[in-house]
Formats: structure tokens, sequence, C-alpha cells
């Protein structure tokens, strides 16, 4: 069950302080911050360093060949020399797993990166007016009645299967969730004392936006933004399982798993492990998303 | 995603805007006659099912729009799915085609067509079975209503059992309920369903990996509900502890009640409202489970239609599911409504 991510939290932070203190506090609260990692984020943060180089240079982490086929050893089983054991073909998984996570990341970024614009966009608007804003409400409302996964589907069904697509529709699935999330924080911060005292003090409307009810209300989007990227690639890999991402022999993970899928009896490591893979990302960007986010908001 | 604070479910809960109507101390929570009292119930039920209405139709709206916006000549991509052979036609050969589908009549026209039809219970043609979608649909509802049923009601029984054992404790034992509620509700259904079919059916034997009737419902329902559980349990502990700390659970222990009393009497009661709320949400949401669900396990159902839907580009029964699973989510956030007024007479103003 994966779901919009929490956020009252955050809402209740901002309205509970404007962050406009000076640099030298939030220098030291950014050391009190380093030395009270809690270890989870810790174990969170390398994993995400290893994902990070696995994206960048996976020949660091994997050296062979990602498309060596050897037919001497199809499907055998996680050993020494196979850590992830091999598949039909006696490619190696754990080379394959390291070099898909380029494209995996890339499709969780993209995913992410459109669904937070949509709901950006969404959300913003209701700031502009009453009328506009009781109509985007009901906007947000009834995307908010397709399930993320349905309404992901939904958009594959339109323009048909392809990485192009999946990221988009993945995107789109998860905009009104963060668009409710987003509304709720921009009014928190619309709604504060501290953008009441600029308005009595005779500030400017779009000077009291830019300054103040933006920067409060979007800094803890970065976290936001972490999290979403592993969500989007549970979400891309649920639709790949389904066979509606993007197609073998791609070693991309979701690929990886609509093509293991053949020999789950057989083989079933050649899911589990690319799943295992794709539920730890998860859970890194979760905790350290999370961590961001109560930071950013300040207040703790 | 971790749910933990309770303010945060009145985010989740797609109904917030109006549910907040209901929970304002207004006119009504002064003492007042019965007639009043039950005008504000009425007038609050009426804005209710307005604001329900306006979300269907929106649904709908929507649905219309992803047929009127799918790339590719309609008239053509039927053609080809009958036929199997995927070619340019020439206008003599769409245009029966098109007409019997209405794709010759303006765009505005069709809209009205389609929102007359959904009154009616029609939901549209399927491009590639030439039939109506509600028969396609419907041949296929009962197993996936069983699955998505049961596997909420298995989700409250573990979501319940969890908390009442794990929240309020001791720090450690807190500790490991939270964190597996976490890890249960980010877990991928495709994943936790692959695992249990890999260890429970085919290492142990214990179950069929593929098998009809309750037995073969077993790991389906169980590969829905644990995340579930999970997710529901986060919104449930946060309440169960709020309320172990409150003054009537002080002088109900003051009073001799034991421990588990208190918790099975008192804190459980306080600590389901949430997880009711959340429920209405969880019912779409599980049926799109189900999609995968269905998949892994080889099980008929909407979500096998679905897909077959998609891959073959029939977007009338894509959009029929689509709305059909909408107006299940509109109707379960009606119900849960109606449901948190009745079981809490705090509310029912």
């Amino acid at each position: 069950m994966t779901t919009p991510p929490a956020h009252a939290e955050a809402v209740a932070g901002i309205a509970r302080s404007d962050r406009t203190g000076s640099s030298a506090a939030s220098a030291s609260r950014a050391r009190r911050a380093a030395a009270a990692l809690p270890p989870h984020v810790w174990v969170a943060g390398a994993g995400l360093a290893v994902f990070a180089v696995a994206a960048v240079s996976p020949g660091v982490l994997a050296p062979g060949d990602p498309g060596e086929i050897d037919l001497a050893a199809t499907l055998s089983g996680p050993s020494l020399q196979h850590w992830f054991g091999t598949d039909e073909l006696g490619r190696d998984l754990y080379t394959r797993v390291v070099h898909g996570t380029r494209d995996s990341l890339a499709v969780g970024l993209g995913a992410a990166a459109v669904s937070l614009i949509l709901a950006l966009a969404l959300a913003s608007l209701t700031l502009t007016g009453h009328a506009v804003a009781v109509v985007v409400d009901r906007i947000i409302e009834v995307l908010f009645a397709f399930p993320t996964l349905l309404l992901a589907l939904l958009v594959v069904g339109m323009f048909g299967p392809s990485p192009t697509t999946l990221a988009v529709a993945v995107g789109i699935g998860s905009a009104p969730g963060y668009a409710r999330m987003i509304r709720a924080q921009l009014h928190a911060a619309a709604d504060s004392g501290y953008v009441e005292a600029a308005t009595v003090l005779g500030h400017p409307r779009t000077r009291i936006l830019m300054q103040h009810v933006l920067p409060n209300a979007l800094r803890p989007l970065v976290g936001v933004f972490t999290m979403s990227i592993g969500q989007s690639i549970v979400w891309a890999s649920s639709l790949a399982f389904l066979g509606l991402g993007v197609a073998p022999p791609s070693p991309e993970w979701g690929a990886l798993l609509d093509a293991g899928r053949t020999y789950l009896t057989a083989a079933g490591w050649l899911v589990v492990v690319p799943g295992l893979v794709i539920v730890a990302l998860s859970l890194s960007t979760t905790a350290v998303g999370a961590h961001l986010r109560d930071r950013l908001e300040g207040g703790r | 995603m971790t749910h933990t604070s309770r303010t945060d479910t009145a985010y989740t809960h797609p109904t917030a805007p109006e549910a907040a109507v209901t929970h304002q101390p207004s006119d009504a929570s002064r003492p007042g006659t019965d007639r009043t009292r039950g005008a504000t119930v009425a007038r609050t039920a009426t804005v209710r099912i307005i604001g329900a209405l306006v979300v269907l139709w929106g649904a709908a709206t929507a649905a219309f729009l992803a047929q009127v916006a799918q790339p590719g000549d309609r008239a053509t991509t039927i053609l080809n799915l009958r036929s199997g052979q995927f070619q340019e036609r020439t206008a003599e050969e769409t245009a029966p085609v098109a007409a019997e589908y209405g794709f010759d009549q303006p765009v505005l026209a069709q809209y009205v067509d389609y929102l007359g039809g959904l009154l009616r219970g029609d939901l549209g043609t399927s491009y590639q079975q030439h039939r109506p979608v509600w028969d396609v649909i419907a041949e296929q509802l009962a197993p996936t209503t069983v699955l998505s049923v049961s596997a909420i009601a298995v989700a409250w029984i573990l979501m319940i059992v969890w908390t009442t054992l794990t929240a309020g404790r001791a720090p450690w034992l807190r500790g490991v309920g939270s964190s597996l509620e976490i890890a249960a509700a980010s877990l991928p259904h495709y994943w936790l369903g692959v695992l249990l079919l890999l260890s429970l059916a085919m290492q142990l034997d214990l179950f069929p990996v593929v098998g009809r009737g309750a037995v073969g419902l077993v790991l389906p329902v169980l590969t829905l509900a644990i995340p579930l559980a999970g997710f529901l349990g986060q919104a449930a502990r946060t309440d169960f502890e709020r309320a172990l700390a409150q003054p009537f659970v002080l002088s109900a222990r003051i009073r001799g009640l034991s421990d588990t009393g208190v918790r099975l009497r008192h804190a459980l009661k306080h600590s389901l409202r949430s997880p009711l709320q959340l429920t209405g949400w969880a019912l779409g949401a599980t049926v799109s489970g189900a999609v995968v669900v269905e998949s892994v396990f080889s099980r008929s159902g909407i979500g096998r239609v679905l897909v077959a839907a998609i891959e073959s580009q029939d977007l009338p029964v894509v959009t029929g599911i689509v709305v059909l699973i909408a107006a299940v989510y509109v109707v379960a956030g009606l119900l849960v409504d109606a449901l948190t007024l009745t079981l809490d007479p705090r509310r029912n103003a």
C-alpha cells in the first residue's frame, strides 16, 4: 500500500515558525542536525550513495558486461560467483541490476519531476483567487478519486507502453496527492501570523508571496521530492511487472521483473532480487526524504 | 510512506473539505430543538452528497477526455483491433465504424451522449469485443469484489491485533510495532505476492499456487491486507497512544479495570476513527492493488480485464473500470462519513 506522503507535520511545522533566522543560527542548526542524524538516516544515506555510484559509473561496482551471455550457467541461483544468480541466458543478475540503476533512477526522477511540477501548478492556482480556487480544489479532488496506479494505467492505456509514457504516467498518477499536500502547505503559510504582519506593514502582495509564502511552503519539498523518487520507482516497477513498462532486454529494474516473471517457479530470485533492490531504494529515499523534510521545516 | 500524525489523516482523507463542515462546533452544537438539529444534519448531508456528485461528474469528464485525447484515429484503431492487422484505413472503411460509435458527431454531442449513457448504466462499447463495456466488466466483478472486501476485513483484524498488542507498551516493543508497520506499508504488492507465493506455496507447500475457492484466496488476500494493515495501523497507533494518556483511562484504571480491559474497552474505541476514515480511500487503492495481485496469482478479475484492455488500447473498457472504481471510492467516502457520524456521538451535532 503506497500512499501520499505525510505532510500534516510539515504544515504544523510551518504554522509554528517563520524561518527568517540569521545565517549563523541556521549554520549552528545544521551542525546540530548532523550531530543528531539518526542511525537509520545514515544507513539510508549510505545506500543512496551506492545507488548514485551505480548510476554514474556502473563499471566501478560491476566491471562485467550486463549483456554477456553464458549458456553454461543459465538460471543458476545466487552463489559466490554470481551474487544475485543468473537469468535464462546465463547473464549475471548483479551486473544487470547495477547497470540498470541509471535507467531506473531516470524514470524515478522524471516521474517525480512531472508529479511535483503538476502538483505545484495546480496548488499555486488555488492562491490566485477565490473563484479559481473553488474550481481547482474540485479538480484536485476529482483526480484524487483515481488511485495512483489506476491513473497511471489510464495514461498508459491512452499512449501505449514506452519508457517516456512510464515516467509521465507515474508522474500524473502521483500528482493529485502531492497537489493536496502542497496546497495545504501554501495555505498554511499564507494564513500564518507573519504573513498577516507583513500585510499590515503594507508589503506588496507579490513580495509577500515571493519572500514569505513560497520559501516557507516549498522548502520541505526538497525532502518530498527525494521521497517521491523512490515511490515513483515502486509504481513504475508495478507497471513493468504488469508488462506495461520498459521492455526487456533492458536491465532497467522493471524490465528485469517483467522478464523474470516467466521463470518465477524455476528461478524466483529473478523477481525477488530486483524487487528487494527497489524496496531498498524506496526505503532509503523515504528515510532520507522524511528527514530532509522535517529538517527544512525547522522548528524541531 | 509514513503516515504518522493524526492531523495528517485529515489531509489524506479525500473528503476533508466536506467532513470539516460536520466537525465545526457551529450553531448546532448549542442546545437546540430537535428540528434545528435535524435541519443541520440534513444540510450537511446535502452539501456532502452534492460534493460527491461533482466528483463523480468530474471523473466521468476525465474519462471522456481520455478517450477523445487518445492519439490516432479511433475508428482506425477499432478496425485494426478487430482485424489484428495494423494498417492505414481509407475514409470509406472508417466511416461506418465512426458512425456506429458516434465519432462523426461534434465532441460536445459525444460528451452529452456519454454522460447520458453513464446515467443509464451504459459505460460505452468495447472497441475490441464489440459489446457493452458493462457486460465485459460484470463477468469479472465478483472475484475482484470478494478479494478486495476480504483484504480490507483481514487488514482490519491484523491492524487491531497489532495495535492492541504493541501500542503504548515498552519503548522497544513500540519501536518494533511502528517499524514493522512502516515496512509493511511500503511493500510493493507484486513483491510481497511473489515472496508469499515462493515461500508458502512452493517451499512449504501450504497453499496452492493457483487455487480456486477459499484456500486459493488466502495468499492474494494476505498480499493486499498486509500493506494495508501497516498503513491503517500507523493512523490507529497515534490515536491509541493518545487515548491511553486521557483522564478517562486513568479513572478507569483507578476503578480497577485491568490493562487489557482499558485497551480493549477504551483505547481501541478511540483509535479506530482515523482508520475508518482512511478505509474509504483504501477501498479504491485496494481495487487497484488487486490489478497487480490478480496478475501475480493468475486470478481472474477486473485487474486482468484492465491489463488486457490496456495492452490492446481498448480505451472504453479502461475508462469504464476507472470510472467504476472512482464511483466506488466516492460512495465508500459517503458511507464512511455517515458511519463516523453514527458511531461518534460527539460529532452528531
